[in-house]
């Protein structure tokens, strides 16, 4: 009856602790341990850790780094959406930007290889969400995000906005080609 | 005149207006779950894609509507109500400022009804998160706002009841553990706001447009201070209940005071971290905040969790094997009242909190994994296998008992009730199971659409992930039905319920309204004596070894859903 009486013994903290609890708490903590340098252990040896790279910015300046690199390195349009293709040397930095409601512009890349890949966005937060590989980050106003990304899977990617923005979120679609090389 | 009755089945002493206050933030709070339970259905019916009932504009107004409604008001009022009684009655103390109270309480109304009208007008569908620099109408913040001012009226009325019960000598000792829980509680919860303040009135002021720029990022950061703790206060006072709970079924104490309180300490040292669940893809959040803020700093209120996950069923074990259960491993569990919807609502709420909600939860709170989890529906059903059932059910689960014992009335339609956590744990599981696989599928939350209707470029998911949402779809419908069961049973045995109390009037004990006067008849409570106390015989083997064996196979599935996250994430692309 005591968890809403008053404890029998007033020194509560004083009373000695079952041997069942003890072992519990141990093991628990052991394991919250493992779980804990797990994460730094994945930071040493482990391939998908985010950057940190990240600088502030505004939709004017990052839209100008966004076109400066468009229009150096456009090869083609999509033709559904009249998006332009662009195909960036291997190993480059790349850019893209979410706005209501696109990702723009559609990259071209190569299996293997590694980009700095800048995300930035133009008004409202949006999600930059990788299908089918599942990888998800957060794309927020005001910061341009710098990531090392390496496909390393043929084929074509679409960019799902999985943050809400609006009643156009759910046409919010990029795309990211890769070819073998 | 008298200020306290005595309830004749229970035992307890209710101060008159603390009693009012109870039943009022209760009788809220089950009001806005009815509305976020209708919201509920909406969401769900048009995430199950065959379906797709509401069109876009509707779905996310319905979506922000149904996340504040459940999350923030009815959680929240609730919570009102167990504060009082876990100081006013539980100590036997008379209510600290009632006339506070009553404020906050109408400050909380305000503040409810005006978000909610905010919301219905169309121009607030922001989501319960109202990330700047999408804004909502200025009385959006200012009801919400308005709202946590009062709820921070409770929590000192609160602390006052504790400091008035000390000085009045109402009990013996120490507080009981329940009340140490409220306690945690309610501090997490004032820290919580004092966040909550800090951006939110900025906001607001952002909204009427004396501040022309909010940092989106600072923003989320803050916000998360808010957000993610005052899941922590949901945590806390769900787990103090379970001890009520168990106390009051199985007249179990504690395994050891000491054990269950540190526990709690442990929360409220670390639960105030955390607020990095929500930012660990975010730009420029540096990794070592995030691996120490996500962990809470090494895990110590997950610890505090599994503590708590092996002294409650074990306080329940142990009391049910002194009363001769022994046979085998699980004797104790089988022969506990299943019919009884107090103990059935209780116990599925804590086995779905902890095997679901703690695992999903640490699972994609871990800093690399949640490049697989951010935003993908797998969130949403991760919070309800914590807070729609562990929460939510826990509270209904109390609200069967304290209709008799509070209102005076005798539970309506029984047998529904008996059904009833049956009906919602099985429901929301099965939502929850769906969705938590549709979401390692990517398909994300707060989405409308999943075959992007009239976007430029396509997309298709998986049929796996169709089947998943459908699935989902029909446990969300069943969830929802148990809900439905639950507000049939509580508002009618207030309306309809066998009145307990022979004297009291047509409309005596509903809603904020006292029983008769002359049920009042206690001058001042007897004062509260300590528990029993009991020899501490630590000598022999595992006081409660079923639960040892159930603690154990949490770890199991633990680990190997662990495991299994880390191994799907070194399957994708390489990123640094
Ligand atoms: C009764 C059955 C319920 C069903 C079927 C249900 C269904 C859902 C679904 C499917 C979503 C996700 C929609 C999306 O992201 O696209 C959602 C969101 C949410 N639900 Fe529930 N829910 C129920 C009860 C509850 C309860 C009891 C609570 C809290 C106590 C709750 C709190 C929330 C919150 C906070 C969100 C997030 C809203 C947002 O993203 O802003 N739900 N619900
Ligand atoms: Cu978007
Ligand atoms: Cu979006």
């Amino acid at each position: 009856m005591s968890s809403f009486l008053p404890p029998a013994d007033r020194i509560w903290w004083n009373v000695p602790v079952g041997k069942q609890e003890i072992i519990w708490a141990g093991i628990a903590l052991v394991w919250c341990l493992i779980m804990f340098f797990m994460m730094p252990y994945w930071h040493v040896y482990g391939k998908q850790n985010l950057s940190t790279e990240a600088y502030q910015t505004n939709a004017e300046k990052y839209g100008e780094s966004v076109e400066a690199f468009v229009a150096e390195y456009q090869t083609g349009v999509e033709e559904q959406s009249g998006m332009p293709i662009v195909t960036p040397p291997a190993g480059s930095d790349i850019y893209m930007l979410g706005r209501l409601w696109q990702w723009y512009p559609i990259l071209n890349l190569e299996k293997g290889e590694t980009y700095r890949l800048h995300l930035g966005s133009m008004d409202w937060n949006h999600g930059f969400s990788l299908q089918p590989v599942n990888i998800n980050l957060q794309v927020v106003p005001g910061y341009e995000m710098v990531i090392n990304v390496t496909p390393d899977q043929a084929g074509e990617f679409t960019v799902v906005c999985n943050e809400y923005c609006g009643i156009g979120h759910h046409t919010m679609l990029g795309k990211i080609y890769v070819k073998e090389n | 005149m008298a200020r306290f009755r005595v309830c004749p089945d229970s035992g307890f002493y209710f101060d008159r207006s603390a009693e009012s206050l109870m039943k009022v933030n209760a009788v809220a709070g089950v009001v806005f779950l009815l509305i976020a339970g209708l919201l509920a259905l909406g969401v769900i019916l048009t995430r199950w894609q065959e379906v797709h009932l509401l069109p876009a504009d509707l779905f996310y107004q319905v979506l922000t509507a149904h996340g504040i409604n459940a999350l923030i008001f009815w959680v929240i009022f609730f919570e009102m109500a167990v504060l009082y009684f876990a100081s006013s009655t539980l100590l036997r103390s008379r209510l600290a400022a009632p006339g506070w109270a009553w404020a906050g309480f109408a400050l909380m109304i305000i503040g409810a009804v005006m978000n909610n009208v905010a919301v219905l007008q169309g121009n607030s569908s922001v989501m319960m998160t109202s990330y700047v620099p999408m804004q909502a109408a200025p009385h959006f913040y200012l009801g919400l706002i308005l709202f946590a001012v009062g709820a921070l009226i409770g929590c000192f009325v609160f602390l006052g009841t504790l400091v008035l019960a000390k000085d009045d000598k109402t009990y013996d000792g120490s507080i009981p553990l329940v009340t140490f829980g409220a306690l945690t509680a309610c501090i997490i919860a004032i820290f919580t706001i004092a966040s909550g303040a800090i951006i939110l009135f900025p906001t607001f002021l952002w909204s009427i447009g004396y501040i022309n720029h909010i940092d989106a990022e600072m923003y989320r950061i803050i916000w998360w201070a808010l957000g993610h703790s005052s899941q922590q206060i949901n945590v806390a006072a769900h787990v103090s209940i379970w001890y009520l709970i168990t106390g009051i079924l199985f007249g179990a104490r504690p395994m050891s005071e000491k054990v269950s309180r540190f526990a709690f300490l442990l929360y409220i040292f670390f639960l105030q971290l955390a607020s990095a669940h929500h930012i660990l893809v975010d730009p420029g959040v540096s990794s070592e905040w995030k691996i120490f803020n996500t962990s809470y700093a090494m895990y110590l209120a997950v610890l505090a969790s599994m503590i708590h996950g092996l002294t409650v069923p074990g306080a329940m074990e142990v009391a049910q094997r002194s009363k001769g259960y022994t046979k085998g491993l699980f004797e104790w569990l089988r022969k506990a009242p299943w019919g009884n919807p107090v103990f059935s609502g209780f116990f599925f709420a804590l086995i779905i909190f902890g095997f679901i909600g703690g695992i999903t939860g640490v699972v994609m709170g871990t800093e690399q994994i949640n490049l697989i989890i951010h935003n993908t529906i797998y969130v949403p059903a991760h919070f309800h296998a914590t807070v729609a059932v562990g929460t939510t059910l826990t509270f209904m689960a109390l609200t069967y008992l304290l209709i008799p014992v509070l209102f005076r009335r005798a539970l309506f339609l029984p047998w529904m009730a008996k059904l009833q956590p049956y009906v919602f744990s099985l429901g929301m599981t099965i939502m929850i199971l769906f969705l938590l696989g549709a979401g390692t599928l990517g398909v994300s939350r707060r989405h409308w659409d999943m075959d992007f209707t009239g976007a430029a470029l396509s997309f298709e998911y998986p049929g796996t992930a169709y089947m998943m949402m459908a699935v989902g779809g029909i446990g969300g419908v069943l969830g929802v039905l148990g809900g439905a069961m639950f507000l049939i049973v509580t508002v009618g045995s207030l309306l309809f319920g066998k009145k307990l109390e022979p004297s009291a009037g047509l409309f005596q004990g509903f809603c904020g309204i006292p029983l008769a006067d002359s049920v009042y008849n206690v001058e001042q409570p007897p004062r509260l004596e300590r528990a029993e106390p009991i020899e501490h015989d630590h000598s022999g083997g595992f006081e409660a070894p079923g639960t040892f064996v159930l603690a154990l196979a949490l770890l199991v599935c633990f680990v190997v859903y662990y495991a299994i996250n880390w191994d799907y994430l070194s399957s994708v692309w390489p990123i640094g």
